[in-house]
């Protein structure tokens, strides 16, 4: 996994939908891949663009929605995606934080994300910082579409985001933040820690209920 | 004194291999795939030169990009054959055995294939690339979605690092009227506790609805969890459970089943667990449901109008105004199929219906899709005449799959079009762009199909 670059100034974009769910970020259609990279292209496609695309067709190639807020100049070049509630629900599809990120997006914020849609974001080194309210409804008051902004400071170590004259803290399980900033192997960790206690569990398992783990493989 | 526990903390429990700060590592004892998920973690792998953990523990169907009116050589789109052969080169490559692909006499959609060959038993834990795996909570398998990253990790290792849910129990009491199915139960309680109300939860429904609910129909409750933002929805396990799975192709036989049926009867939260948060409906408030807006927290009952709080952009998107009754909604198409709503049971229902109404499709109908859940289901409807009494109504009788639930194959919904579906997501340009889903039970999708508009069942179902 790649690393995320700790302590960084970032652009912003903000949309102010809430419930965005992944069937929006990335629709159906575009599921059909075997590889990650690319997807980017297709981020949010029913909305940003009028045409209809289909995979390999890219994004300069598309008519564009001039309304949608990724179209806007003034978020050009967007790291930073401040977004409404209870972003990602839905489809489980991983997708979405590989077209976010493919996109060019590092880090989204929002007032509440979907569980596997977090778990999904942190695998693929997209850091999702949960805010307040009234701090999201700051944010996006501050970077709204009319005047462009400076750039967000985000220092995920000492988990703090600065923008304008405002400073917040957030909230990080360690152990994500760990991944995050190491871009650890978590497949090679787990078989060279953990191999032979997992060996030892299913053994256990099987003596105990054997009813559930030796039928009729 | 012993801590009382849920039944979401008793199976999690006992699957804990390692305890850290802030997380746990727990066994992972089965993972279903399809084609769609899967690739990428299977090249993962290739990547890093290792092999899958233990291929005892996998089952894969193609159900997602597959046609339902034709085999192989049918589908038109390249890429959708190109996912379906990469799954097909792992699964050679990695000499998995559980496998059925398009056209097996085993197909279907893989939350109906896991349960009815009894690859997923009660109490197992188990995930897969698909956030529909919360299906098998209705037998007490801890089980929930997970991205492809997850998906590869389970692959190679047989465990997970996750971080525990909090507990929540819904109970609904009460006797449901005969009209109204667990579909309509799942979208109540969607609506009363929001699409992100379970986000950090596992929900156990409870309560006596559940307690005289089949286990099918357990299952489209569970199967919708998480469309309230549950990753889990558990139900306790009792006779039916046993019942369910007595002679299914993977489950424990003769003394071994004595022993299981032992322990499945053990699958329930202690009298006094604590949950964390806990809400009380009554059957008695729960109409047959359609959904009107584009999350499925937007519903009301059949006999209601749109709301007047409803959101502006859902109803623009809809074609529908504030204060329209819901009786008054012209039906386009039907779509009686997908996890939650296509076993044999959902179909026995709905042919019952239209038996009993006695009518042909609908002459503004421009078309009802029936797609079973798996091979097994349409064997069983096709020995009992439920393929007759659909296609004598002028219906289509599909191949399993996921189908239009969300248009990844050529069953695609046209837009502007309102969809009476039987499905699980009603989100935007989900069963085909600009198409209107109403998301309803079978009843109701029936009720449309004949009648071409949503009727209160209970007015020409006496």
């Amino acid at each position: 996994m790649k690393k995320f670059k700790d302590k960084t100034y970032l652009n912003v974009a903000v949309w102010e939908k809430e419930n965005v769910d992944t069937d929006i970020i990335i629709p159906s259609d575009y599921l059909k891949v075997i590889k990650k990279d690319g997807l980017g292209n297709y981020l949010f496609d029913s909305m940003r663009f009028i045409d209809d695309g289909q995979l390999g067709k890219l994004s300069k190639d598309r008519k564009k929605n001039k309304d949608f807020f990724l179209n806007l100049d003034i978020y050009k070049d967007a790291e930073v995606l401040i977004v409404g509630k209870n972003f990602g629900c839905g489809s489980s599809r991983e997708h979405a934080p590989w077209a976010i990120s493919d996109y060019g997006f590092k880090v989204v914020i929002s007032e509440s994300f979907a569980n596997i849609f977090y778990e999904n974001s942190f695998k693929n080194g997209l850091l999702l910082i949960e805010l307040k309210k009234d701090e999201i409804k700051y944010l996006m008051n501050y970077y709204n579409k009319e005047e462009k902004k400076d750039k967000i400071y985000i220092d995920l170590e000492n988990q703090i985001i600065k923008a304008g004259n405002k400073e917040f803290s957030f909230e990080i399980n360690e152990g994500k933040k760990r991944y995050l900033i190491s871009g650890l192997d978590e497949v090679g960790n787990i078989l060279e820690e953990m191999k032979g206690e997992i060996k030892k569990f299913e053994k256990e398992q099987e003596k105990k209920y054997p009813f559930l783990y030796n039928v009729n493989n | 004194m012993k801590m009382k526990k849920t039944l979401y903390d008793k199976i999690f429990d006992s699957h804990v291999i390692k305890k850290y700060k802030d997380s746990y590592l727990i066994k992972i004892d089965r993972m279903p795939g399809h084609e769609v998920t899967s690739a990428q973690a299977f090249s993962d792998m290739e990547l890093n030169k290792r092999t899958p953990w233990n291929i005892n523990q996998l089952l894969f169907v193609e159900d997602h990009n597959t046609p339902t009116d034709g085999g192989y050589d049918s589908i038109t789109d390249a890429n959708s054959k190109k996912q379906i052969d990469t799954l097909r080169n792992n699964i050679n490559k990695y000499k998995i055995k559980k496998f059925y692909p398009l056209s097996d006499d085993g197909n279907g959609i893989v939350h109906v294939v896991s349960t009815e060959t009894g690859f997923i038993l009660p109490g197992t834990t188990a995930v897969c690339g698909d956030s529909h795996t919360a299906t098998y909570g209705a037998v007490s398998s801890l089980a929930f979605g997970v991205g492809t990253s997850e998906v590869s990790v389970v692959l190679q290792t047989g465990v997970l690092r996750v971080q525990k849910l909090k507990n929540m129990r819904i109970v609904v009491d009460g006797i449901l009227n005969s009209l109204v199915t667990p579909k309509d139960v799942i979208l109540y309680i969607i609506s009363k506790i929001s699409t992100s109300g379970g986000t950090g939860y596992a929900i156990e429904f409870a309560g006596k609805v559940f307690e005289d609910m089949s286990v099918e129909g357990r299952m489209t409750v569970s199967n919708m969890a998480i469309e309230a933002g549950a990753k889990v929805g558990l139900i306790a396990s009792d006779k039916k459970t046993i019942e369910y799975f007595s002679g299914r192709k993977f489950t424990p036989s003769g003394e071994e089943f004595k022993k299981f049926s032992e322990f499945v009867m053990s699958l329930k939260s202690d009298d006094d667990a604590v949950f964390d948060k806990e809400y009380i409906f009554y059957a008695d408030d729960i109409e047959p449901q359609v959904t009107y807006g584009t999350n499925p927290a937007e519903t009301v009952g059949i006999s209601k109008k749109i709301p007047d709080n409803s959101n502006e952009s859902s109803l623009e998107y809809m074609g529908l105004e504030v204060g329209e009754k819901i009786s008054d909604i012209k039906v386009d198409r039907v779509f009686l199929g997908s996890c939650t709503n296509s076993r044999i049971e959902d179909l026995r229902m709905a042919s019952k219906i239209l038996k009993k109404i006695n009518k042909k499709q609908h002459k503004d109908i421009k078309q009802v899709l029936v797609v079973p859940g798996s091979m097994e289901v349409k064997r069983k409807a096709e020995e009992e005449g439920i393929d007759k009494i659909f296609k004598d109504a002028g219906f289509e009788w599909r191949n399993p799959g996921c189908s239009a639930c969300l248009a990844m194959n050529n069953d695609i919904m046209p837009s502007g079009e309102h969809i009476a579906s039987t499905s699980n997501r009603n989100f935007r340009d989900r069963q085909g762009k600009g198409a209107r889903t109403h998301l309803v039970s079978p009843i109701v999708a029936i009720i449309a199909a004949t009648y071409g508009r949503f009727i209160i069942p209970k007015e020409i179902l006496k």
